[in-house]
């Protein structure tokens, strides 16, 4: 199995260099890209669709920071059991609760501009988060998987107001 | 038969030769035909000069009528007359909801439920073989200009279609005999014809409102690079209803008039629907039109509709348009600053309020330096000689999304997502689900296409069952359902049992598209009769196949077969390319099919070894960059 960050010439670690990583993407796919093996034979076509779409794939879970932490996590050999284990530190839950509440409210009082406010509320919570998964991941790992999937439960949320936005919209 | 020009094996490849190669916009309302001549991107005319070819055909007992001819007598001949056959493209007859105003025959293919058709008095028609009549002739047009055959046509589609609408349309090309190198999204198209213009470099959005179909997409561009971030849309919103809403007014005013209005002729229509569309055309430089004609029942229609009732009538239409648009912006992550221009693609956005509208939405003016009607066909006409070979400069690359979601059907008609909108392509994506019963062994998959939470709500794609599963207990098989989309943005879709390895393997073949012997007993029919015939064109096709591969071959092994390959494997490799070379000497096609099998088959490892080291040749130059710090 292909190592994400070797791909793109990164070191495997939380803090990485976005911009290194948007450029070696796009060395790398103007290599692979189908497009450019229309009149190659089909083994190089096929190899060309396999190895696009693994740059792909590597790019888009490099570029997210949850996946990105889950990724490290995973090579690490811990899963972050986001599925199974929603326990969940009580300070946490009760900021969730009033977010949902204020999601409601809006959705009530058909404020986009409540919503938007939220998001923003929201990306401030998921970056102190992040800050913190990039140190936890070396020296807690067990710690960095309930951030992790607390960073989940965010961007779920984030996905859910932004659906709401544009049902308010239409 | 022309004999190919092989050259020796181990020699080095023929010198280079330009190719032919076109764009084409198969457009609702008319399409067209460009190519690239001498660095510059043109669209191709008919004898008579004309560029717009209009996309309407005419059956007739014994003849095919395309074009402007055709679009003369729609009127009075408006069942045998296809218009915007392109708004039926992979749709299913439910689909199409308001049948009683289009003045045509619609039925259901009497052997796959839910296709439709149209009777002409040249019987039967489908989408697919109506959009293939209009590619023929454009074909023609272009090897009439051009003086020779096609290599390779790049054929472009809404960016909104989704997969049903695309295999209808790659299955149009073949039908007509073009050999499709790629799908390309209009919106993107637009965007090379558009960047590679003006040098462009930044954040765009391509506003494309069409005939029949409304795009938008935001794309970033940089050093040659066209990335979409977002793409959105409606394949069923376009220049066609806001003809729909004068006709409607008309009709209304009409009625209101008349005492005893009897109802429309189909040719009535047709004629009543030409005349508001030829006002909405007028009212893009006038202040009120004029709708004048007689009806086939006697009555005279004189009305006078001014833009401001035209703009109240169409309000909602352009504000249908704004919602796709703020989707996609969200979708992007993108505020109106980070916007460097907004470019104005398809004949709908010469009217003024949509590019009022356009321009109070993204807040600067938009761009219409290049013809909204060709834009497209440009840009399609250079992505085509870039994929033909003719450029060889590797600063051209188009990275694409999908539209819609693709995802599975799940317990209570649910669904499952498993690629997520606005994902680049190509992109595979594997979901694992398990039985429900115990000893269950088949398990059905259903695909399905869009952004809703239920099954009822989205397009239903294909459906295939897994078989052989070995009985276990309920919730005990691991069933790994893979989705791949390729570059053209079609999907296929394997299921897998994890602890049996029971595998299922189906190209999606959307629910309303035509099946693959379909296909080719219609290319078989449109060969000719004659047995001999259809043995030349199996054998050519056949020869042609092997010698691409062995030009590509060729082609690799003189830029690093030395260096990748031991000398026995370059050894086999060169057998079996001397071996395709001589059977295509001969004169059994399929001799020469299992001989470029067998030699695509003996350079798997060398492809493979080949794809590694430009990886590697791609990413060198960083290491070098940070080795000088």
């Amino acid at each position: 199995m292909q190592n994400y960050f070797a791909l793109f010439q990164l070191p495997q670690q939380f803090n990485i260099e976005l911009a290194v990583l948007d450029s070696n993407y796009r060395k790398l796919l103007a290599e692979v890209h189908p497009d450019k093996f229309v009149n190659a034979s089909s083994a190089e076509r096929m190899q060309s669709m396999q190895k696009a779409t693994l740059a792909n794939e590597a790019y888009q879970i490099l570029k997210q920071p949850t996946s990105r932490a889950r990724y490290l996590l995973q090579l690490a050999g811990i899963e972050t059991e986001e599925e199974n284990n929603t326990a969940m530190p009580a300070d946490f839950l009760m900021a969730q609760m009033e977010w949902r509440e204020a999601i409601d409210d809006a959705k009530f009082a058909k404020d986009i501009a409540a919503l938007d406010a939220l998001l923003i509320d929201m990306r401030a919570q998921a970056n102190i988060l992040q800050q913190q998964v990039a140190e936890e991941i070396t020296q807690a790992p067990t710690q960095a998987a309930m951030t992790v999937r607390k960073l989940r439960f965010i961007d779920k949320v984030s996905e859910d107001v932004n659906q709401l936005i544009a049902q308010l919209e239409d | 038969m022309a004999l190919l020009q092989i050259s020796e094996p181990g020699m080095s490849p023929a010198p280079h030769q330009h190719k032919l190669a076109v764009g084409i916009d198969l457009g609702t309302t008319n399409s067209l035909v460009a190519t690239v001549r001498s660095g510059m991107s043109t669209v191709l005319h008919d004898e008579h000069g004309h560029a717009l070819l209009p996309s309407v055909v005419r059956y007739l007992e014994n003849e095919i009528v395309v074009g402007h001819a055709a679009q003369a007598a729609q009127s009075q001949d408006p069942v045998n007359t296809i218009v915007s056959v392109k708004r039926f493209m992979g749709r299913a007859l439910n689909d199409i909801t308001d049948r009683a105003h289009i003045p045509y025959h619609f039925v259901e293919n009497a052997s796959s439920e839910g296709i439709l058709e149209l009777k002409t008095r040249a019987g039967l028609k489908s989408p697919v073989e109506i959009s293939a009549d209009i590619l023929k002739a454009l074909k023609i047009r272009a090897e009439k200009a051009l003086g020779g055959e096609l290599t390779g046509v790049v054929v472009t589609v809404p960016a909104y279609f989704d997969d049903a609408q695309r295999q209808a349309t790659k299955d149009a090309a073949r039908l007509a005999g073009l050999n499709v190198l790629r799908l390309l999204n209009e919106p993107t198209a637009a965007a090379v014809a558009y960047g590679l213009d003006n040098a462009s470099e930044g954040v765009y959005v391509i506003y494309d409102l069409g005939g029949g179909t409304f795009d938008i997409s935001i794309l970033r561009l940089s050093k040659g690079i066209f990335e979409v971030l977002a793409t959105n849309g409606d394949s069923a919103l376009g220049g066609d209803d806001f003809d729909h809403r004068i006709y409607c007014w008309v009709l209304d005013q009409v009625r209101s008039k008349t005492a005893d209005f009897k109802p429309l002729t189909e040719a009535d229509t047709r004629l009543l629907l030409t005349k508001s569309r030829q006002a909405k055309e007028w009212l893009t430089d006038n202040h009120e039109a004029n709708i004048l004609c007689k009806l086939s029942n006697g009555a005279l229609v004189d009305e006078t509709l001014t833009v401001q009732q035209f703009v109240s009538l169409t309000e909602n239409l352009v504000s249908k348009t704004l919602s796709p648009t703020r989707k996609a912006m969200r979708d992007a992550g993108l505020s109106m600053e980070d916007i460097n221009g907004v470019v104005l693609v398809g004949g709908a956005t010469r009217m003024p309020h949509i590019r009022h509208a356009v321009q109070a939405f993204f807040k600067q003016e938009p761009l219409t330096n290049l013809d909204p009607d060709k834009v497209v066909a440009l840009g399609a006409a250079i992505q085509a000689n870039v994929l033909v070979g003719n450029r060889s400069e590797e600063d051209l690359l188009l990275l694409d999304v999908t539209p819609l979601s693709l995802g599975l059907e799940t317990m209570g008609g649910l669904v499952e997502k498993v690629i997520p909108r606005n994902s680049t392509l190509p992109i595979a994506r594997a979901q694992d689900f398990t039985t429900y019963k115990d000893g269950q062994t088949a398990m059905a998959i259903h695909v399905v296409q869009g952004e809703r939470e239920l099954v009822a709500d989205c397009r239903s794609l294909a459906r295939f069952e897994l078989r052989g599963i070995p009985p276990m207990a309920a919730g005990a098989a691991r069933i790994r359902v893979t989705f791949q989309v390729d570059a053209d943005g079609l999907l296929s879709v394997t299921a897998r049992e994890q602890t049996s390895g029971v595998e299922s393997n189906i190209t999606v073949k959307p629910s309303y598209g035509l099946s693959e012997d379909q296909i080719t007993t219609m290319l078989k029919d449109s060969f000719g009769a004659a047995e001999s015939d259809k043995a030349a064109r199996m054998l050519r096709e056949a020869t042609v196949d092997a010698q691409r591969l062995i030009e590509a071959i060729q082609a690799a092994l003189a830029e690093n077969g030395a260096t990748l390959l031991a000398q026995d494997e370059r050894d086999t490799i060169q057998a079996h390319l001397e071996a395709l070379h001589t059977l295509c000497q001969g004169t059994d096609s399929q001799a020469i099919k299992h001989g470029t099998e067998a030699l695509n088959h003996a350079t798997e490892n060398f492809a493979a070894k080949r794809m590694d080291a430009s990886v590697q040749k791609a990413l060198a130059g960083k290491n070098l960059d940070s080795l000088e710090l």
